[in-house]
């Protein structure tokens, strides 16, 4: 669990929606396979800063950020940076599961299909290799060209990942992914998720503090907009520095 | 239940009831009225014959059907891609007050008169075709030029709402595997919404194939065999309007069998519609 290198630098992040103030100062260093979890009460702007990471909030207008987000130690708010190959980096998993209503093999293949990947040969491949790898290959591999609509919400939620894979990312942002989910399927993900961490990143936001516990090697706690605490994850469930943090995590509130 | 219930729910009977009965009236009426006509030529000679000229007791109506698609095929070659590009502009591109003043110009164009549609292709586009192709400008150029435009709403509206109702979920999953706007709007946006697009585009086709007075007044009707965009062409619905003032009996039977195949195509096209709204459902499902 030592720390190995440093994926994402965060310095002063300020973040506002019009005059609101999402994020206020927020720092932290976000260390390559490990997983970090982001927790903290409804609003307290964890979403919000996992979506500065892949620049999803440049969707929504009115948003004005402020301070240094480094990548690999190349700041992604600079003028020149390429953020579609900033999102083929760096992909996101949603609250709710959302696959395409397509198939299967579409599902997984659009990503590679829009880089440039045309041979369907190497997408066959793709798309076999990503949906072993979360564990789905031997429940889809016959229906490939149904509908991935017809999958349950676990199922589309391992869809979603391995639809993520198939780009190739380095990191995985992860919007409470499994707060959709039943107790079996989201503790498939969660075995999963402990599985990807040897390859990607995994910055991962939740509500559920077990959860936390289980999966993450850092954790950052949040309230308001700021970085309460971030720390190895045993040491802020055992011994949080800061008051705030021990009485969220012991459910004095939240 | 009491009294004043039982009265309620009886009027509310009688006016469905009505409204069923008046499409069965009618129904009857254009069958009883035009077959006698298909069967005297047989419904092969009625439909494939090509000499339209009641005066010599000929009543072959391919040309007519010629005409009517000739037109309406235009009008979806320009309407189609105007229509749904308006529609993407409106749910993907602009802004909320933007789109709300566009959508209200379009559906503007819904109400005005056919009849306006007509006088407007009448003293502009007819002069404008004369001046470019030669010819006398009646055509099916400017038929299918003021059908497009009439079936724009149409196109627009539907397509529009349909795009709307994709779920934002999926234009994030898009951009977040690092899919553009426009990989994102044609790759996922539109396949999302294709029911209500395809539907929207059927309906529009109907409107053209109905559409009588606008056509009537600047596609010439000339029942021939178009050879040309430039000739030409009567419609269906347009020589149906035009022939029975002055019809004889046995003339106005076979404008009653143009009236059976008019029924039968809305009929179809209409089924055709609801039948990929069924199929594949809203958006997203």
């Amino acid at each position: 669990m030592n720390n190995t290198k440093t994926k994402f630098e965060i310095k002063d992040l300020d973040l506002y929606y019009g005059d609101f103030q999402a994020l206020k100062k927020v720092g932290i260093d976000i260390y390559e396979r490990e997983i970090t979890a982001l927790i903290g009460p409804s609003g307290c702007g964890k979403s919000t800063f996992l979506r500065t990471l892949n620049r999803m909030n440049d969707l929504i207008p009115g948003t004005r950020i402020e301070g240094q987000v480094k990548f690999d130690n190349k700041d992604i708010y600079d003028k020149d940076t390429d953020v579609i190959g900033l999102r083929k980096k760096v992909g996101m998993v949603f609250q709710k599961p959302n696959p395409f209503p397509k198939s299967i093999y579409d599902n997984i293949t659009f990503g590679p299909r829009i880089h440039g990947i045309r041979e369907k040969n190497r997408l066959d491949k793709i798309t076999e290799s990503t949906l072993k790898e979360v564990g789905l290959w031997n429940e889809v591999k016959d229906r490939l060209n149904k509908s991935a609509m017809g999958l349950s919400g676990g199922q589309q939620q391992r869809l979603c990942i391995a639809r993520c894979l198939a780009v190739e990312p380095e990191v995985l942002l992860m919007d409470e992914p499994t707060s959709a989910l039943d107790p079996v399927a989201t503790s498939r993900i969660e075995a999963l998720l402990q599985d990807l961490a040897k390859k990607y990143t995994i910055v991962i936001v939740t509500h559920n503090m077990q959860q936390a516990g289980r999966v993450s090697g850092y954790t950052s706690f949040f309230l308001t907009g700021e970085i309460i605490e971030t720390g190895l994850t045993e040491k802020i469930f055992s011994v949080p520095e800061n008051k705030k943090t021990e009485e969220y995590i012991s459910g004095r509130f939240g | 239940m009491s009294a004043k219930e039982k009265i309620f729910e009886k009027l509310i009977l009688i006016s469905a009831v009505v409204s069923v009965a008046a499409v069965a009236l009618i129904t009857v009426f254009i069958f009883s009225s035009g077959m006698p006509a298909i069967k005297e030529t047989g419904v092969a000679g009625f439909i494939t014959g090509t000499d339209w000229s009641p005066t010599n007791g000929q009543f072959g109506i391919l040309p007519l059907i010629a005409g009517t698609l000739a037109v309406t095929a235009l009008a979806l070659l320009i309407g189609i891609p105007a229509g749904v590009g308006c529609a993407v502009f409106l749910a993907e591109i602009t802004g909320e007050k933007t789109a709300r003043i566009f959508r209200s110009a379009i559906e503007l164009l819904a109400g005005i008169p056919s009849v306006v549609y007509g006088f407007f292709g009448l003293v502009i586009l007819v002069p404008v075709i004369r001046n470019v192709f030669g010819g006398s400008g009646f055509s099916i150029i400017a038929g299918g030029i003021i059908l497009a435009v009439m079936i724009l709403p149409t196109i627009v509206s539907i397509s529009a709402n349909s795009i709307s109702s994709v779920p934002s979920e999926f234009r994030e999953a898009s951009l977040s595997l690092g899919a553009d706007r426009r990989e994102t709007i044609m790759k996922v946006v539109l396949p999302a919404a294709k029911s209500g697009i395809f539907s929207s585009i059927i309906l529009g086709m109907g409107r053209a194939i109905g559409e009588t007075m606008a056509v009537l007044l600047i596609t010439g009707n000339v029942a021939k065999m178009p050879e040309a965009v430039t000739d030409p062409v009567a419609t269906l619905t347009g020589t149906i309007a035009m022939e029975m003032p002055y019809a004889t009996p046995q003339h106005q039977q076979a404008l009653f069998g143009i009236g059976i195949i008019l029924f039968v195509i809305i009929v179809l096209l209409n089924g055709t519609a609801q039948l990929i709204m069924k199929r594949f459902g809203g958006a997203g499902s």
